[in-house]
């Protein structure tokens, strides 16, 4: 009966569902914002998707500290790559500290991460760098626990050359179904979009997400009655 | 059995205290059989795309033929991330080749000797390559193929495989295969070997492509899928014959 506060101990890990799509022009990286020990939700509200650069982030799933301790060595080489190379660095390069760290300490780390961003030269690129350190170019990819219910999704409806709103749409749409179904995944749907124009961070709550199966509308209180249209009146 | 990804040990240790640096003791995501075989003209490699995470079929475009220098091929299964190092090594090996600029470039039996001497002593340190590799080539008209496990078991023929390559092509070669093989009857051979793999191995995605080296040099096939058959009569009416079974 008391087994729940074990898990007031177990490490802290984001479960989580992440997402990098490419489209017509950048990326587009998404992210829900659950961090759980346990089955206890430390953080509701966590930001996931972590800045490296001015144009390159990185979405961290698995376990929170290692994401973490990653995520800020590979700042730190980045910062320095970039005051000797003399201009920003490239999405390909910090995807391959990336990748450096993560493969070099595999028996160590527990995070799958998903880098994209835009430069000159390449345009807008996501990488996806699951456990073990491969590092794999793709138009989109999907990860963490949640990912799971979203292959079959991705399957049907990803297609080459979206535009910006479609991307976004899309992003919002999938973690949004990704937390209906993942235990670990929830809280609000984070976005962040890369182009040659710069970054843009998007905000959904909860409560702005689509319903889906078995879900009802919210309320305040059962008093406040149900919708507007009322019920017909029962005729015998 | 693997679990999913968040819900593996981050540690694992078999021997040693936690400050070994760099134990791979369980591949994450894998590759699945690559085929080699000597051809009339040089050799010809098959591997599919697909990239598993454990019983997930994650990854459907995964390179895992690649070229090495001017002269040889190299397949890989197993882990894809060791695949990667290895490539990296390979890469600086024919730079370092290159760079000595001396008329003398490395061949296919030099770099799977190399290749043979990196998985053997990873091996005893116990901390493998989770990989199994095919390495061919031709130089100066002498055709080489050859394969090196995770744990340094390696030789030479005139066909291999890995994985389920070993029990479900290797057959089909041993029977098919012949000395003076064009290159459309050994595209055709490694087909007929792929199809069985698509059919019977639970990993095998229907994404593939065919490398070829010869004197000339080495190209791989843009990625393409293989033509199915379930249209028998046993497979749409199992159980006529023995009503009631499954």
């Amino acid at each position: 009966m008391d087994s729940i506060y074990n898990d007031l101990n177990a490490p802290h890990s984001m479960g989580t569902t992440i997402i990098g799509v490419t489209y017509d022009g950048g990326v587009v990286l998404g992210a829900d914002s659950r961090t759980s020990t346990g089955m206890y939700v430390a953080n509701r509200a966590s930001d996931k998707i972590t800045q490296l650069t001015d144009n390159v982030y990185i979405c961290r799933s698995g376990s929170a500290a290692d994401s973490q301790v990653l995520s800020d060595y590979v700042r730190y080489y980045l910062h320095q790559h970039t005051i000797q190379l003399g201009q920003p660095a490239t999405v390909k390069v910090a995807a391959n500290l990336v990748r450096m760290v993560s493969y070099n300490n595999k028996n160590m780390l527990q995070t799958g991460l998903i880098v994209g961003g835009w430069d000159k030269y390449e345009g807008g690129k996501i990488y996806g760098i699951p456990l073990g350190g491969t590092l794999l170019e793709q138009p989109f990819t999907i990860g963490g626990s949640g990912s799971s219910y979203l292959y079959g999704f991705f399957d049907q409806v990803w297609k080459e050359g979206m535009t910006q709103d479609e991307a976004e749409k899309l992003v919002v749409k999938a973690v949004s179904l990704a937390i209906a179904r993942d235990g670990a995944s929830g809280g609000v749907v984070r976005t962040v979009t890369i182009n040659k124009d710069g970054v843009s961070r998007k905000f959904f709550p909860g409560n702005t997400l689509p319903l889906w199966h078995e879900e009802l509308e919210a309320k305040d209180s059962l008093l406040d009655g149900f919708s507007a249209a009322s019920p017909e009146p029962m005729v015998s | 059995m693997m679990n999913l990804a968040d819900s593996a040990p981050a540690t694992n240790n078999m021997l040693g205290s936690e400050a070994d640096s760099q134990r791979t003791l369980y591949p994450y995501v894998t590759g699945t059989s690559v085929i080699g075989i000597k051809y009339k003209d040089g050799l010809l490699f098959a591997a599919d795309m697909g990239g598993s995470y454990g019983s997930t079929l994650r990854y459907k475009s995964v390179e895992r033929l690649k070229s090495v220098g001017k002269h040889s091929v190299i397949g890989a299964s197993g882990e894809i991330s060791d695949f990667q190092e290895i490539m990296r090594y390979l890469d600086e090996l024919i730079l370092f080749d290159n760079m000595w600029d001396d008329g003398n470039s490395l061949g296919p039996k030099e770099v799977h000797n190399y290749l043979t001497r990196v998985m053997y002593n990873r091996r005893n340190k116990f901390n493998p390559l989770w990989n199994s590799l095919v390495l061919g080539g031709i130089k100066n008209g002498k055709k080489y193929l050859g394969t090196v496990s995770m744990i340094g078991v390696h030789y030479e023929d005139d066909h291999v495989a890995t994985g389920f390559g070993n029990h479900l092509a290797r057959p089909i070669l041993r029977d098919e295969w012949h000395e003076n093989l064009t290159y459309e009857e050994g595209v055709k051979l490694l087909e007929k070997c792929m199809r069985v793999l698509l059919y019977r191995d639970r990993s095998a995605v229907n994404k593939l492509q065919i490398a070829k080296i010869t004197e000339e040099g080495f190209t791989v096939s843009e990625p393409y899928s293989l033509k199915t058959s379930w249209d028998f009569n046993a497979f749409k009416n199992p159980t006529l014959d023995a009503e009631g079974s499954w």
